[in-house]
């Protein structure tokens, strides 16, 4: 048998198996499947990295809630009203010349969800959780990211329930971009580290 | 547990590896999967460190030969088990076949999406004055609980200096095993990467982890 068809058999295993779970928790009374249904829904529409980048795009902007936003992320993003799932634990971290910062999870796969949304498979896999504490540069060269050599690398692990997001540093040549233009510019990767904003279009 | 999920500084899982334009879900039952384990964990089957550390005592060649949600289904089932909410014949027969154990918060409904959706909170009361302060210099203790922790393998026995404190916040090591929240004060201890990695270290490279007071020792 070929890897690829062991591969599918293994997968619709997975699905059964996951089938016969539903069944047992539902005929048990412990959940209603609509209610699981919606938790999908609420992923899938009301979370992501589009919340993470008006924080960003706004921090950008305006002086006083980037400094809001340094010193108690959580109070600072709970003043915006539609991003307020965050809870009490979030911490936003700054980029500057002299320092990047890098979010990783060695343990299992923390990440904010309600800014960034659920977490690629990348940021969940051994090679990101492995390599990010021991030779982060070389991780950042992976994403085709080259640093001065003299910039420092911070890690942060999430070993606890605090989640960091990073702030990254305003592209050059974005003077009078409103928010949600600068909005359009932060990447999900620009937001735990493992990218920078992209650069903005040259004026047509 | 000194499993393979303390993952931090090891060697030879290769170049990271991002998917261009990935979607949510690879598959419907990832989906089934995550709002499974967020819907029991809310009705009060088990908490979010006995979810974890299930998840690490899988054997490591099943941890390591999974993929995300498969861990988490396998995690669950296991889980569910071991805490008389379903049992094996059933698993095996995929259906209910004796009565179902009552849920610390009773069934998850349509009306319980809301309140998952918002991050829960794990601050609570001092039981005592904090023992550390930001810029004193603490040792990772050298130490191997055989049960859930989050101080990773890679920082025990470093030194490193405290940088934040966040409160006292629920005691993973204690909350994985219901032996209650055991709240802990917790801080950002930040690490060269040289005292981490020797010599060959990135030396501009620095790596911080959240580590409880327990995890700690005077340096």
């Amino acid at each position: 048998m070929s890897d690829h068809a062991h591969e599918h058999s293994e997968l619709s295993e997975t699905e059964l198996r996951v089938r016969a779970l539903e069944t047992i928790l539902t005929e048990k009374g412990y959940v209603d499947p609509a209610a699981l249904d919606a938790i999908i829904q609420a992923y899938e529409t009301k979370i992501g990295p589009h919340n993470g980048a008006q924080v960003v795009a706004k921090a950008w902007s305006d002086p006083a809630f980037r400094r809001a936003l340094l010193e108690d992320a959580s109070k600072a993003v709970s003043t915006l009203g539609h991003v307020s799932r965050v809870g009490d634990h979030l911490v936003a971290v700054e980029n500057t010349p002299q320092r990047h910062n890098m979010v990783v999870c060695t343990l299992c796969s923390c990440y904010p969800w309600e800014m960034l949304g659920l977490p690629p498979v990348w940021y969940k896999a051994a090679p990101y959780r492995s390599r990010a504490v021991k030779d982060p540069r070389g991780v950042l060269a992976d994403f085709g990211v080259t640093l001065p050599s003299e910039t420092e690398i911070r890690v942060w692990d999430s070993t606890a329930e605090t989640r960091f997001l990073v702030l990254p540093m305003r592209p050059a040549g974005t003077d009078g971009f409103s928010e949600s233009e600068l909005a359009e510019l932060v990447t999900r990767d620009s937001m735990i580290g493992t990218g920078l904003p992209k650069a903005p279009r040259a004026p047509s | 547990m000194n499993g393979v999920h303390d993952m931090g500084g090891m060697d030879g899982f290769g170049k990271v590896e991002p998917e261009p334009n990935e979607p949510m879900f690879h598959s419907e039952w990832e989906a089934r999967v995550l709002a499974m384990v967020r819907a029991m964990g809310a009705a009060g089957a088990f908490n979010i460190d006995a979810s974890r550390f299930y998840r690490e005592a899988l054997p490591p060649p099943v941890y390591l030969a999974s993929s995300y949600y498969q861990k988490w289904l396998l995690g669950l089932e296991d889980l569910l088990l071991d805490k008389g909410y379903v049992t094996v014949d059933e698993i095996a027969a995929g259906r209910a076949l004796s009565p179902p154990k009552p849920l610390g918060r009773g069934k998850f409904t349509l009306g319980d999406v809301e309140r998952i959706m918002v991050r829960g909170q794990f601050g609570r009361a001092a039981p005592a004055s904090a023992r550390f302060r930001p810029g004193d210099w603490v040792r990772a203790r050298n130490i191997h609980p055989r049960t859930h922790t989050r101080l990773p393998r890679y920082v025990r026995g470093h030194v490193g200096v405290v940088e934040r404190d966040h409160g006292c916040q629920v005691f993973p090591d204690s909350a994985a095993t219901d032996s209650g929240e055991n709240p802990q004060w917790l801080y950002t201890v930040v690490f060269d990467g040289s005292e981490l990695w020797g010599p060959d270290a990135d030396p501009r490279s620095k790596i911080s982890i959240d580590a409880f007071e327990p995890y700690l020792e005077p340096a």
